[in-house]
Formats: C-alpha cells, structure tokens, sequence
C-alpha cells in the first residue's frame, strides 16, 4: 500500500483553556504548561509539517489564545504556504488581537443558545465575549464557522442555535453530537441525548439546511450510538490527519494516546516524517488489512472504515474490533445498554469537570 | 454560466505534493490538473465561452461541452459555483 502524505495537522498549542466543558474530549491527564513545546519547537513542527505536504493546520488547544505566542506560530505558518484555521473559544479574540494573527479562518464554539445554558455546561460566562468575537472576525472579513457540541441539555435547543448562528454572521454552521472521549466520557450518562431528541434535533437540522441553503452551509454529525452507522475514524488511520499535542506527541487521531499500547512518538525525539510513514503507531490500522469479521467482509468496510479504533477499545478492550456503535458489531449490546440508561433521565451538574 | 469558486476557497499549489489544491474553511480538496486549470479560470468573470478560449491557448482540442461536463460535475461537488 503506498502511503498517502497527510492533508491536515491538528496543532494543540495548549491544553490550558478559560472554560470547562463537560464535553470536552483533551484527556484527563491534562499535559502541563511546562510540558508544553516552545516557540521554536512548534515552528519547526510546522515546517516538518509543510515539508510532508500538509495544507491546513487547526490551531486549537485548550485554547490557542492562551499562547502568547500565537502571532509568530500563525505568521510561521503562513510563511510556509499553510492555511490556518484557529479553533477558538473566542475568549480573549478581540480585534487588537485578531489583527495580530495570520489567520484564514476563525472556527468559534458555542456552548448553548442562551447565556445560563451556556454556563452550565463551560461553568463559565462568556456569552458576551463570544458574540464579540463573532463580530471582530466578520469585521476583518474572514470566513466564520460556528461549531456546536450537541448533548441532552442544548440538543433541544438546535432551532435557536442556527438563528444564534445567524445573527453571529457565520458562514459555516457545526452541529455535531458529543464523541465520547476524555472527560466526555467521564460524564457520558448526564450528557447522552434521549432517542427522542435526537429524532426531533434530526428534523430540526433537515429543515434548517433547507433554509439556509446557499447562504450557511450546515454540517451535521450524527450521534453514531444512536444511528448504529460508525463514523469513518479520521477518514482513514494515517491516510489524511495528524494531531500533534502540547507535548509534541503525534498521534493519529486527536484521542489515540487513550490505547494503551499505542508507543506514542513525540516530535522531541523523531523527525514528523519518520513518525508518518514509519512509526508502529501510523501503521497499526493503516488501510484495511488489520480489519476482522464483520468488517473484513462488510460492503461498508471502504465507507465506514471499521469506525473509531477507539471507541472500539473503550467499549471492549480491544482496539482491533468492529467499533460497537455499528449495527453489524457482535458487542452492540454494551451501546444498547449505555442509550438505555440515557433515556432513564440524569439531572444536577455533571459528575466531572476538567480543571 | 458565469461560474466562480465557493466563498472563502481559494487555490494553492503545494509544492512538497506537487499537487493543486482547493482550500476551504476546514476542508482540503485534491486537484487533478485538468480540473485546476478549469477552476483557475473561475474568476466570476469569465463566461463559459472564454474559459475555453483560455484553455484552447494551453491545449489542444479543448471542447466546450466537455468543459461544461466537467464544471457541472464540480458543482455536484461544491467546489465552484455556476451563475
């Protein structure tokens, strides 16, 4: 199999953040600020990065703005042909500050449709900084995406969110249901849809793309434990994306350091190249070959990809297997019974909130 | 048919993959040469006809229908809008 050079790289600057969302999917082991690579280490990331032919790098986190730095880590970027997307809480964009990063888009989240439902889940308030830096980016005309988490406690809200989104100018719209990972998992049963409201959200989505058609592109993402239809990790293991961490570990999904046998590699120790093509890592679930029954023979197995390494070792242990969110797993039953337990109702505040 | 590229895409050329490339907001489209030298020319401006005249003054036997073909199957994709 001839490997293909990565499009996109996925730059976690920091996992240091202003809020603390129940959703959040940065590990449980937080890396430390001190931990965190220099200046100079992430410019020759991402000059590893354009050597081996990636196009778009997403600043992201934590929160990238909590990088004193990000003006030369963008403008380093730029100067090496890459286009940069900041991932942003949008906590700290003021237009002084936006005017000081080579930036090519400006990805926003947004938490809830309302300030107190956005406190909830971020335990924090920011609802006036987020609608400013909405307003600061469209000012200095970049493209705007707004990205929402969806789970049980704004997922009936998704009506208000895109007029939310509206008003912000934005002219992407994200609304994607919660991938349970890091602390996501941890608070998984307060933060599980019902069934029910994810058929109503999903009607909601349908009529709203039909609207805002031509003017805001919406993209959905399914809840697979709902659909039964895996989402393709990655798009492929080590076909298109790499995720660099604060630390410099390189991984090949932004959660593959959850797999305890995985060796991590780190970009302190070996070049980004080596880590892509050659690194154990890259290779374990590279292409299709490493796939059992029922996707070795499935129709699907090019569409689904076999679904998440890692939700497949978190469900059972085994990162190899059919990720059980699929129709088709033999180990379906465990998801069955995590979405039974979802529409068993789960109020107070969430069991965990990262620091 | 005016036809132009999306809002906020743009072409680049990626030298380390020797690859033309169609950057969108979170999204990166891999070109082949034919269609980069057809969206190339998808300024807004130019209308079908003199995309082909472009065209016809770097290869030979350029035919309009086949151009056409081409950036209709391109805007099934999204990537370059027809007005």
């Amino acid at each position: 199999m001839t490997i293909p050079a990565p499009l996109g790289m996925l730059a976690e600057l920091t996992h240091s953040c202003p809020l603390h969302c129940a959703y959040c999917s940065n590990p449980v082991e937080l890396v430390a600020g001190t931990d965190e690579l220099s200046t100079a280490g992430w410019v020759s990331v991402f000059a590893a990065a354009a050597a081996l032919g990636v196009a778009q790098v997403h600043l992201s986190g934590g929160e990238p703005l909590r990088r004193r730095d990000l003006p030369e880590l963008s403008a380093a970027c730029r100067e090496r042909g890459l286009y940069t997307n900041l991932i942003t809480s949008g906590v700290g964009l003021t237009g002084e500050r936006l005017a000081a990063l080579a930036v090519d888009h400006v990805q926003l989240s947004v938490q809830d449709a309302d300030p107190e439902g956005a406190a909830r889940i971020s335990a924090t308030r920011t609802w006036r900084q987020k609608l400013a830096a909405a307003r600061v980016v469209k000012e200095r005309g970049l493209p705007l995406t707004v990205n929402v988490v969806l789970h049980r406690h704004n997922v009936d809200h998704v009506e208000s969110l895109v007029a939310l989104a509206e008003r912000m100018g934005a002219d992407r719209l994200e609304l994607a249901h919660t991938q349970y990972y890091g602390w996501a998992l941890r608070n998984r049963d307060w933060l599980l849809a019902t069934a029910a409201q994810v058929r109503a959200a999903d009607a909601v989505v349908r009529a709203a793309a039909a609207r805002l058609a031509g003017r805001i592109e919406l993209a959905y993402v399914s809840p697979d434990l709902h659909t039964g239809w895996p989402k393709p990790c990655m798009d492929g293991w080590g076909r298109r994306q790499l995720t660099v961490t604060p630390s410099g570990n390189v991984l090949p999904c932004p959660v593959a350091d959850l797999l305890p046998d995985l060796t991590v590699e780190n970009v302190r120790y070996r070049p980004l190249r080596a880590i892509w093509y050659e690194s154990e890592s890259f290779n374990r679930f590279r292409g299709t070959d490493w796939m059992r029954e029922p996707c070795r023979s499935c129709p699907r197995r090019d569409v689904d990809l076999g679904g998440c390494r890692c939700q497949a070792y978190q469900f059972t242990g085994d990162a190899a297997v059919t990720d059980p969110a699929c129709r088709y797993s033999p180990h379906r039953p465990l998801v069955e019974a995590v979405l039974g337990a979802a529409e068993r109702s789960v109020g107070g505040p969430p069991g965990h909130r990262r620091r | 048919m005016t036809p132009h590229l999306p809002p906020h895409a743009s072409l680049r050329w990626n030298p380390a993959r020797g690859e033309w490339l169609l950057m969108m907001p979170e999204e990166v489209v891999v070109l082949n040469e034919t269609a980069a030298s057809v969206l190339a020319l998808c300024d807004g401006r130019r209308g079908l006809a003199a995309i082909v005249s472009e065209l016809e003054t770097e290869y030979e036997g350029v035919e309009e229908a086949q151009v056409e073909e081409l950036l209709r199957g391109l805007a099934g994709q999204r990537l370059v809008e027809l007005r």
